[in-house]
């Protein structure tokens, strides 16, 4: 048996260390190491509720937007507030404006670099991938970095600025919009689009949303051939059958995203075996077994605490390991529309489980069914018309709040005492997708994902299917301790 | 010197190594840099002559091969002329630096001594990196500090006298996040050579964003000059009454050079949180509550003594128009500016 230990771990945001077993050329265990804490449950304590909002947002630089909604949903949990249809419509706008833009960010400056390898030499598509996707010099740069920067001008009007507002409250938003900036939007979400029709799909968002089987995809991708970015990347991903790499434990989680009225857009659930159950939440529990933290039982995140525990025995990460009902589950894009029942999506699944090629397409399934929606949400703002509610005090409360980030399920658990934090806890994605073993010994999602990769002999480096299965998670370090 | 040799001079001048380190932070700085507003933020940085060697979050090279990077920085076979660290050093628990190792197992902390120790420069990006930041707020459970500050006082983990081969000191471009043109024009100043000691104020700031206050440029300019303020989240008034709009006070031109567009703290409807400022992590007070003694803001204007603040702010509440006043407690304009059948005078 051969060890190696892989990182650090770049083009993920954050921090990341895999350990990878080796045995006849294929991975028999990974551990995943998550090798910073900074300990933002610690410092929340005692402060008031609503600097809250100030703190978490800067957990994370690329999910800071999600993690303002699910604190402002937990304080609006706990004071009972419902805000108003323009504050849901402009928070559903942010978080997505986020989302889509992380989508964005993660195809074309954290993925697509490594079909630019020089380990790819040879293949028929490497010097057009090369060309296009090599990281920093690639001709995509120069096309993605200003139609990005362009599509976050709707972060300015929004919320002030990304990363990091404060523009997102329980009561709704502090940002009420006027009708000429209401246009605005229409025409940035217009540049966007055209941008994804041009650039990225090379077809209308429309028909690339209603691709549902993936033979009609794999006869859409040779129809577009090598015109746009999303179909180079099928033919890469089919050519080095990437759909067969990366399949983690097949159980899908989503807590459920863009609430409208009392309803959400995309629904909650969980995904097993081709059934679609229930999500009780309930049911999670964080186990430390594997996590240089504090503790002995799993604990509900309610009743949770996080306090480092340094050189603990058994120990190899800061994650925790949470768990929905005793078993490790998947979160992220190709969960939330799993659940949310995207044909494409769920015949991808059904035929290969979770997997690499599975989680790219999934991503840009999102983008180009969630412009539409956005358009359609712009066109709802009904300027004149109340934003936020007044929010109020807290005294002895609790709350719960529950989103969908570009990664999936974000979680925050909050306890007011005497006016003042007493308990907040966090789950964030990739705490569920990189969490380490459980007290059974069960690995995390990515540590399952890897068994059975396969390891060139000469390989002392990073080996790149290990990069592209550890990428398709889009894995966010920062949020997985903070 | 005729035009030709001149020319020659600056394009063929030796690149500028760029190696950019994260630690205890979010990483939201690169993300807002990533907004910059230019055709291609790497041609951009490559026109100043900047060649980046490494970005955790940009660049090709993994584990070994980033690795291989960062050691020969610290040989010396690569020479390191600007060191960027983004994020707080950690340097607990007990002062081992192990909340943040990296592969191989040096904690980052160590990493970035040695390498500040050889860079011609080193850059703080944000105020993480500066002064410690949110990651220092609290309890501050990782034991973060700045490279050159903790907090306002000087130190942090490379001790207030270091200075680098230039003469410099750290640069802190401070901000939480920091705007993508400050940290632009910072290196391409660096890279010119056009940055000296003068340039910076004395928490060792770049002037050309410190030397401007958040409140130049402010949309909600008329509400504060009649001390009509807003009173919740929404309102169009002034945030600076009864808000925390630290606006007044903060060293920075977010409202001259706006964020994401057309953006800033203030036109997003909440405070200027100070977040250029050492310690804005703990304010000591609600950041969304103006702390008062008998009525009157603790926070005053910078350079504005309170007797003048006091009697001013009575004379102009006491003359605020009708549509400021009004204005200044909804969420869209219920009195519009008078339109008059003359011309303005």
């Amino acid at each position: 048996m051969k060890r190696m230990v892989v990182g650090p771990f770049n083009r993920v945001e954050g921090d990341l260390e895999v350990m990878l077993d080796v045995v006849d050329g294929r991975v028999q265990a990974a551990y995943v190491n998550s090798p910073m804490y900074r300990g933002f449950e610690q410092i929340l304590k005692e402060k008031h509720p609503l600097d809250a909002l100030v703190y978490v947002p800067r957990i994370c630089g690329i999910c800071s937007v999600a993690q303002s909604a699910a604190s402002a949903q937990a304080l609006a949990h706990a004071m009972g507030l419902q805000p108003p249809e323009n504050g849901q419509l402009v928070a559903n706008l942010t978080l997505a404006a986020e989302n889509l833009a992380d989508h964005l960010s993660h195809f074309y400056l954290f993925f697509m670099p490594d079909f630019a390898r020089s380990f790819y030499q040879g293949r028929p598509w490497f010097d057009e991938a090369q060309a296009r996707f090599k990281a920093v010099s690639g001709s995509a740069m120069a096309a993605v970095l200003p139609a990005r920067a362009k599509f976050l001008h709707l972060m300015g009007y929004l919320a002030g600025k990304w990363p990091h507002t404060l523009s997102l409250q329980p009561g709704g938003s502090s940002r009420p919009l006027e009708q000429g900036e209401q246009i605005r939007l229409t025409i940035l979400l217009a540049e966007f689009r055209s941008f994804l029709e041009r650039t990225l799909f090379g077809d209308k968002l429309e028909t690339v949303a209603n691709l549902d089987s993936e033979s009609v995809l794999l006869a859409w991708m040779d129809r577009l051939a090598r015109s746009a970015d999303f179909p180079r990347f099928l033919a890469m991903a089919y050519d080095l059958k990437l759909h067969e790499q990366g399949r983690a434990s097949d159980r899908f989680m989503s807590y459920g995203a863009y609430p409208e009225g009392d309803d959400n857009l995309l629904p909650s659930g969980s995904w097993e075996n081709g059934k679609l159950c229930p999500l009780d939440i309930s049911a999670i529990r964080e186990d430390v077994s594997h996590s240089w933290m504090e503790g002995e039982a799993a604990l509900a995140p309610a009743a949770g605490h996080t306090l480092p525990q340094p050189g603990k025995a058994g120990a190899y990460s800061w994650c925790k390991s949470p768990r929905l009902d005793g078993r490790v589950v998947e979160t992220g894009a190709l969960a939330r529309q799993l659940v949310a029942g995207h044909p494409l999506v769920r015949d991808l699944v059904a035929r290969y489980g979770g997997n690499v090629t599975a989680r790219v397409v999934a991503r840009m399934l999102e983008i180009a069914r969630m412009v539409p929606v956005m358009e359609e949400w712009v066109r709802r703002i009904r300027p004149g018309e109340p934003f936020c509610q007044t929010t109020t005090a807290l005294e002895d409360a609790s709350g719960i709040g529950l989103i969908e980030a570009a990664r999936g399920s974000l979680g925050h658990w909050l306890e007011v005492r005497q006016g003042r934090i007493h308990n907040y806890q966090i789950i964030a994605p990739t705490t569920w997708n990189f969490s380490p073993r459980d007290a059974a010994g069960e690995p995390g999602a990515l540590e399952q994902a890897l068994v059975g990769v396969r390891i060139e002999e000469n390989d002392e480096g990073a080996p790149v299917t290990v990069q592209h299965v550890v990428r398709s998670f889009d894995p966010c370090m920062v949020c997985t301790v903070h | 010197m005729d035009w030709r040799r001149k020319l020659n001079n600056v394009t063929h001048r030796e690149p500028l190594n760029l190696l950019w380190l994260q630690s205890g932070g979010c990483g939201g700085c690169t993300l807002s840099l990533l907004n910059a507003d230019c055709s291609n933020l790497f041609d951009t940085l490559a026109g100043f002559g900047i060649r980046l060697l490494w970005h955790p979050s940009l660049s090709e090279g993994s584990a070994t091969e980033a690795r291989s990077i960062i050691d020969d920085c610290m040989s010396g076979a690569t020479p390191l002329d600007i060191l960027c660290l983004e994020g707080a050093v950690l340097r607990g628990p007990h002062g081992s630096g192990g909340f943040h190792r990296t592969t191989g197992g040096d904690s980052m902390m160590s990493i970035i001594r040695r390498l500040a120790g050889i860079a011609r420069h080193t850059v703080a990006v944000g105020s993480c990196a500066a002064f410690g930041g949110v990651t220092a707020a609290g309890c501050n459970p990782s034991d973060a500090c700045g490279l050159q500050f903790e907090g306002d006082s000087p130190g942090g983990l490379l001790g207030w006298d270091h200075r680098d081969s230039s003469g410099l000191p750290v640069v802190n471009i401070a901000g939480c996040p920091t705007h993508p043109n400050w940290v632009i024009e910072t290196l391409a100043a660096l890279a010119s050579g056009g940055l000296n000691g003068q340039c910076l104020d004395i928490f060792q700031r770049p002037r050309m964003y410190a030397d401007h206050l958040v409140h130049h440029g402010c949309t909600r300019n008329e509400f504060y000059e009649f001390k009509a303020s807003a009173h919740r989240p929404s309102d169009l008034g002034c945030l600076m009454e009864n808000l925390g709009c630290k606006g007044t006070q903060a060293h920075a031109d977010c409202n001259i050079r706006l964020w994401n567009g057309e953006g800033s703290c203030v036109r997003g409807g909440y405070a200027c949180i100070a977040c250029t400022e050492p310690g804005f992590e703990e304010p000591g007070h609600l950041f969304a509550e103006t702390p008062k003694l008998g009525g009157i803001p603790i926070g005053l204007p910078i350079d504005m003594p309170k007797a003048w603040f006091v009697v001013l702010a009575s004379l102009s509440k006491s003359a605020t128009p009708k549509r400021v006043k009004e204005n200044a407690v909804a969420d869209h304009q219920v009195v519009v500016p008078a339109v008059k059948r003359m011309r303005p005078k």
